[in-house]
């Protein structure tokens, strides 16, 4: 729609033309722009609030130190093979969970019986948090990958059940109906109809389960103290005379991490089901 | 909507009474049924049976004298204590992210510009600021309510950031038209209409709320759930352990199901718009 006074702009000559931004590089750089305005508004609030010292920097290091010591990490082999093993724990544990749930999700949620009876005991299993299990889980499986992977599947998989199984229920009966008209059988009904209409929700359970799961693993890594990953790493550095500036760093490296994984699923979401967006108001 | 339709329809007579109830319960039922035999079976220290972990849990938390209504130490030294810490870090998160998201989100150039860092601090994982809230404050309540509020804020926060920005500006326009006052604005329009979307942000934020009780109370604590579960996890006495985690899940359970119940009395007159705001 805008490119149009666009193109009847461009023979008007080139000096014009290299004035106009086209409006999709403008809107990147403004974005662009944006977030590097807010974060070093961010950094400089920090480093002023911690440049004050209502706390000894001891305790709360400066904002720049912190900063150093995220690059510093950063090269730093070591620690980013933590980092390795926390993310690798983390994909591995959501992996399992998607696996196991969509396709027990899909029966679920397609038949009416299994719904009913199947319904309340996801009830009341979906709240029990899963930092609760980790004292049985040591007991278990010690302080291995194993536990870890095992509990992250175990937190993850409840959003994703949760919202497969109503993305998979909600489905317009309409629509089913309607394909069944057309002569459909039920896989094909299924492929064409039910999952692409489940898939949004199913995304989001998925979306939703990647960042409470890195909440849990490191929450296990802290709590359980195993050998390695961010989690241990921020232990190791608060209990062997408390660099507050490594621990500060660690939280901060995982956040971005974290943000990271949230940006790349945000973007698949938006490509994949641009079409969905289309009937709801404004985003 | 099919579900009210299906059971309404059948006559309400005792025999179709007892079959919905077993339709609802029954794999449940026969789930546990399964476990108790399973347990029995097995004898392992590990997997206690179901029967024992109710037990436990009565002893716990229900043999005390009468003039306390029954209730045992336990549950001054468990479940109040976390309970209060809950409730107490939950509403503070809720409070702040309501206000704080209200303020951020009535200027477009304020939440362009602290979105990114909003996103970057709700990305940190909780736990990992565990060590930095020990030092600067201590090991008491203060510092699992604190991290508590801190874990759970984000989602309320960005919730309403989002539900204040998208309201419809047709209907802005029809307030402004009106000469509505600006806080009337803000109270009969722009509040209701981000209605649904803060109580999204409240349910997850729930759920991370209790997450964070857990991992608090597993730090250097005196009492709580979670102090329950470690030191019987410690002391190898696995009933206790169990029937704690089982008390953690009827928790979240009543939560779940009272803020539902919130949820839907505030939102009566949204249901028909419901499904557009689902995600």
């Amino acid at each position: 729609m805008s490119a149009a006074p666009e193109s009847t702009k461009a023979p008007a000559g080139s000096h014009q033309r290299k004035l106009t931004f086209s409006p999709v590089i403008a809107h990147r750089l403004a974005t662009f722009f944006r977030i590097f305005a807010g974060a070093l508004l961010f950094f400089l609030a920090a480093e002023l609030l911690t440049w004050l010292e209502f706390v000894p920097s001891t305790y709360l290091p400066r904002a720049s130190t912190v900063a150093l010591r995220v690059v510093e990490l950063l090269y730093d082999l070591p620690f980013l093979l933590n980092v390795a093993h926390t993310l690798g724990a983390w994909a591995l544990g959501l992996f399992i969970a998607t696996l196991i749930t969509i396709p027990f999700g899909i029966l679920i949620g397609t038949s009416v019986p299994a719904y009913r009876a199947i319904m309340p005991i996801v009830e009341f299993m979906r709240p029990i948090p899963s930092v609760a299990l980790i004292p049985l889980a040591i007991l278990l499986w010690g302080q291995s990958l194993t536990s870890k992977v095992i509990l992250v599947a175990y937190a993850t998989a409840w959003p994703i059940l949760y919202n497969t199984i109503y993305g998979v229920h909600d489905v317009d009966p309409i629509t089913t109906q309607t394909a069944r008209c057309f002569g459909l059988n039920r896989l094909a009904i299924l492929r064409r109809v039910t999952l692409p209409s489940a898939a949004p929700l199913m995304f989001t359970g998925i979306r939703v389960s990647a960042s409470m799961g890195l909440i849990v693993i490191v929450g296990i890594e802290l709590l359980a103290g195993a050998n390695n990953g961010i989690g241990s790493y921020i232990l190791f550095a608060s209990s062997t005379g408390g660099h507050m500036d490594s621990v500060l760093a660690s939280a901060a490296i995982a956040g971005l991490f974290g943000l990271i994984i949230n940006v790349i699923f945000g973007v698949i979401e938006r490509r994949a089901f641009a079409w969905r967006l289309l009937g709801v108001a404004s985003r | 909507m099919r579900n009210i339709a299906f059971s309404s329809a059948g006559k309400m007579n005792l025999s179709g009474t007892l079959r919905s109830f077993l339709f609802r319960y029954g794999l449940g039922l026969a789930l546990l049924l399964a476990w108790q035999l399973a347990a029995m079976h097995a004898e392992s220290i590990f997997f206690p049976t179901p029967w024992q972990i109710l037990l436990r849990a009565a002893d716990l938390w229900l043999s005390g004298p009468p003039q306390h209504l029954f209730l045992a130490d336990g549950v001054f030294a468990d479940i109040l204590p976390s309970l209060g810490r809950l409730l107490l870090g939950w509403s503070a998160a809720i409070a702040i992210g309501i206000t704080f998201g209200i303020l951020i989100g009535r200027s477009r150039i304020f939440s362009d510009l602290l979105d990114p860092s909003l996103q970057f601090l709700r990305a940190i994982p909780g736990p990992a600021l565990i060590p930095i809230f020990i030092i600067l404050l201590g090991t008491e309540t203060t510092m699992r309510v604190t991290l508590i509020a801190f874990g759970s804020v984000w989602p309320v926060l960005l919730n309403t950031i989002e539900g204040v920005r998208t309201v419809d500006p047709l209907q802005l326009d029809t307030a402004r038209a009106f000469r509505l006052p600006p806080l009337a604005r803000l109270t009969r329009v722009i509040l209701p209409a981000a209605t649904p979307k803060i109580f999204a942000g409240i349910r997850v934020s729930l759920s991370l709320a209790i997450i964070l009780m857990v991992v608090s109370e597993l730090v250097a604590s005196t009492n709580g759930i979670g102090y329950r579960i470690l030191t019987s996890q410690i002391m190898l006495l696995l009933t206790e352990m169990w029937s704690a985690i089982l008390l953690l899940a009827a928790l979240g359970l009543t939560l779940n199901a009272m803020l539902e119940r919130i949820e839907r009395s505030v939102l009566r007159w949204h249901r028909g718009a419901r499904q557009r705001t689902e995600s």
